[in-house]
């Protein structure tokens, strides 16, 4: 289970976060919404744990263990993966190599040549990490090596942005494949947090609840379908006319 | 070798190279005791044998080459050759077998390019010949070893490689030295020639030590679709290292492709570059260069000319600084003389992005794992059309320098 209790982060000293509170429990995926700029992104860096993003107050507890001081890879090896929006260029590392080191911890039989094939990228294992990728390659690559890390908490940055319509059910399949959807929700331990701008991705993935981030605050956790409905219909404007009902202080920062 | 020759020399023997600290030739003596002629160089000494297989040269196994070729200080020690076709010998004995000789010797490299040129003309000490006859193809790999091991010596030799019309040479040149504080320096004049549909690699790996000065001087002649590979590799420190090598496309669809992989460890001073004049049509050039500092001085250069109707080039310089006061100074350089030609460059230098590392470290690499990786990668050139054993070696070479940059 993940925890995320009153959590307040800033980045360049400027406060992004306002006590954000979240569970998410095991084999449950949710879904994130929220305007550009919300704070969905930092959310996950946070809890994947880069330095940039500055835990000033709260904490993030997975399985019972308080995480918030803990390095990237440490958490990564605790079993949290993420796929980046934008992940960078790593010029002279080929993608082979990276699958390999993620398999190397997991050692659970499964090969690069067969998660390359499922990813529909066996062509691209021997370029540069990310080089010359197109953003729907991008993605299935980011999902790919985390299928080869199996981690227990996957969150996933707008895992559908830049995908075309022909690769967006490839990309639902990688991610089903990764959150475990065909195993009873009683023996699937997988969680999944996903950042969705156009909800494109809830065609192909379920996902139990939704929430809506606005200026670094969470409100309205429901149905995702629902969520995407009102904000499709109305705006994010209605969501800050919730929150604002809902706010201690009565404003959105 | 011929008056004009001798006397260009000495007009030019206090010449400066136009590039890097101008070494101060009379702190070296000319000549050292003659070193016994080894047929068989698997009973060199191991210690020996251990410098020069630090820089690819095997001699426990010569199955393993087409020939080798081995000078230790002014002396060739040993030649030999395993494949019909090929030749390796002393230059010397070149000189003496072949009357079409002089044809090769100082036209590829001017004689009066610097002091340094002018220094191996006046004291030659040898070096080796290296030749594949007409169609005749290496199937192994050919080595040679210039080895200095007497403090002081002013090491001067002169090599010359010829493919001749069809023909394929792999060749592996290990530099190394037994001296470890004594100061020495190795001047070395190569000139190739590789003639129509001819092709020739060369993997030069570069192992000195802190008191060596070493003055290359690299002259190629690439006739009608021939290919000229060369791969650079230095590992080890040394105080004062300056090369531009430079390559002539003389012949229509000619290519070259110069990589070099600099490492450059505190109290290394380093100016190297590849000069590629693309004077025939259609003729290309690559020109790769991958520069790590950890203290050291690196000035990397590349120059690209295009001479002739659908050239085509493209010099890529990256440098990585580590750590410490290390400088890397890129300088590429093109110059188009006619319409119709394409002609570019990309140039980098910075330290380890820390958000590669971060990338890396979110799948579960430790901080150190992750540097290493992308220095690793940084450093390993794709290099189209090496032989799988030379790629090999030259792996080896750069995953052992990794150790030192890490």
């Amino acid at each position: 289970m993940l925890e995320i209790q009153n959590l307040s982060v800033t980045v360049e000293d400027r406060e992004i976060l306002h006590g954000v509170d979240l569970t998410v429990g095991d084999g449950e995926t949710h879904v994130l919404f929220g305007p550009n700029g919300a704070g969905k992104s930092t959310l996950l860096m946070t809890i994947m744990g880069f330095p940039k993003y500055r835990v000033t107050g709260g904490r993030i507890v997975l399985d019972g263990q308080d995480i918030t001081s803990l390095p990237v890879d440490e958490r990564a090896r605790l079993g949290i993966g993420m796929s980046f929006q934008r992940p960078p260029v790593v010029r002279g590392v080929k993608t082979r190599e990276m699958m390999e080191a993620c398999l190397k911890e997991k050692g659970d039989g499964e090969t690069v040549t067969n998660l390359a094939a499922k990813a529909d990228l066996s062509d691209f294992l021997d370029r540069d990490i990310n080089y010359g990728f197109s953003g729907g390659e991008i993605k299935r690559s980011e999902l790919m090596q985390l299928m080869a890390q199996r981690p227990h908490l996957v969150l996933l940055d707008e895992p559908e942005s830049g995908v075309d319509l022909v690769n967006i059910a490839l990309i639902g399949q990688l991610m089903n494949d990764l959150l475990q959807k065909d195993c009873p929700m009683r023996q699937r331990r997988c969680m999944g947090l996903i950042i969705t701008h156009t909800g494109h991705i809830l065609n192909y993935v379920n996902a139990r609840t939704g929430y809506v981030m606005i200026d670094g605050r969470i409100g309205c956790g429901a149905d995702p379908h629902e969520i995407l409905a009102t904000v499709k219909e109305k705006g994010y404007e209605e969501c800050v006319r919730c929150l604002l009902r809902n706010t201690p202080e009565g404003k959105v920062c | 070798m011929s008056e004009s020759e001798k006397k260009k020399a000495q007009a030019a023997a206090n010449k400066p190279a136009v590039f890097g600290e101008d070494i101060d030739l009379n702190k070296y003596v000319g000549a050292a005791e003659l070193p016994p002629y080894q047929p068989d160089p698997s009973r060199l000494p191991a210690r020996v044998k251990e410098d020069m297989l630090q820089s690819g040269v095997i001699l426990d196994d010569s199955s393993q080459r087409s020939g080798t070729y081995i000078q230790m200080d002014n002396a060739p020690i040993h030649s030999s050759i395993r494949q019909e076709g090929i030749e390796v010998m002393p230059v010397s004995q070149a000189r003496e077998k072949f009357d079409w000789f002089a044809d090769y010797w100082w036209r590829a490299v001017a004689v009066d390019t610097d002091k340094y040129t002018a220094g191996v003309e006046i004291g030659q000490h040898d070096g080796y010949f290296i030749r594949a006859l007409p169609g005749h193809k290496t199937e192994l790999p050919v080595q040679a070893c210039l080895y200095l091991s007497k403090a002081r010596l002013a090491q001067k030799v002169h090599n010359i490689i010829i493919a001749e019309e069809g023909s394929e040479l792999h060749i592996i040149t290990g530099c190394t030295t037994a001296l470890h504080e004594d100061p020495g320096i190795h001047m070395g004049v190569s000139e190739f020639y590789i003639k129509k549909n001819a092709k020739v690699t060369f993997t030069m790996i570069h192992s000195w030590s802190p008191e060596i000065a070493v003055r290359p001087r690299t002259g190629v002649i690439i006739e009608d679709n021939g290919v000229f590979l060369s791969n650079y590799v230095l590992m080890k420190p040394v105080h004062s290292l300056q090369m531009n090598p430079s390559a002539k496309c003389v012949g229509e669809n000619a290519t070259v492709r110069f990589n070099s992989v600099l490492i450059a460890l505190p109290g290394s001073n380093l100016d190297v570059g590849s000069r590629v004049l693309l004077d025939a049509p259609k003729s290309r050039t690559e020109i790769v260069s991958r520069a790590i500092t950890t203290g050291g001085n690196i000035t990397a250069r590349g120059y690209i000319e295009g001479n002739a109707p659908e050239v085509k080039g493209h010099l890529e310089c990256r440098g990585l600084i580590m750590e410490g006061n290390g400088i890397i100074y890129a300088i590429p350089e093109l110059k188009g003389t006619l319409a119709g030609i394409d002609l570019s460059h990309e140039a980098a230098v910075g330290k380890i992005a820390e958000e590669e590392v971060e990338y890396l470290m979110a799948r579960g690499l430790t901080r150190q794992e992750a540097a290493a990786t992308i220095v690793r990668g940084f450093l390993h050139v794709d290099i189209a059309g090496l032989p799988p054993m030379l790629g090999e070696q030259l792996k080896h070479a750069i995953d052992t320098s990794e150790k030192d940059v890490m």
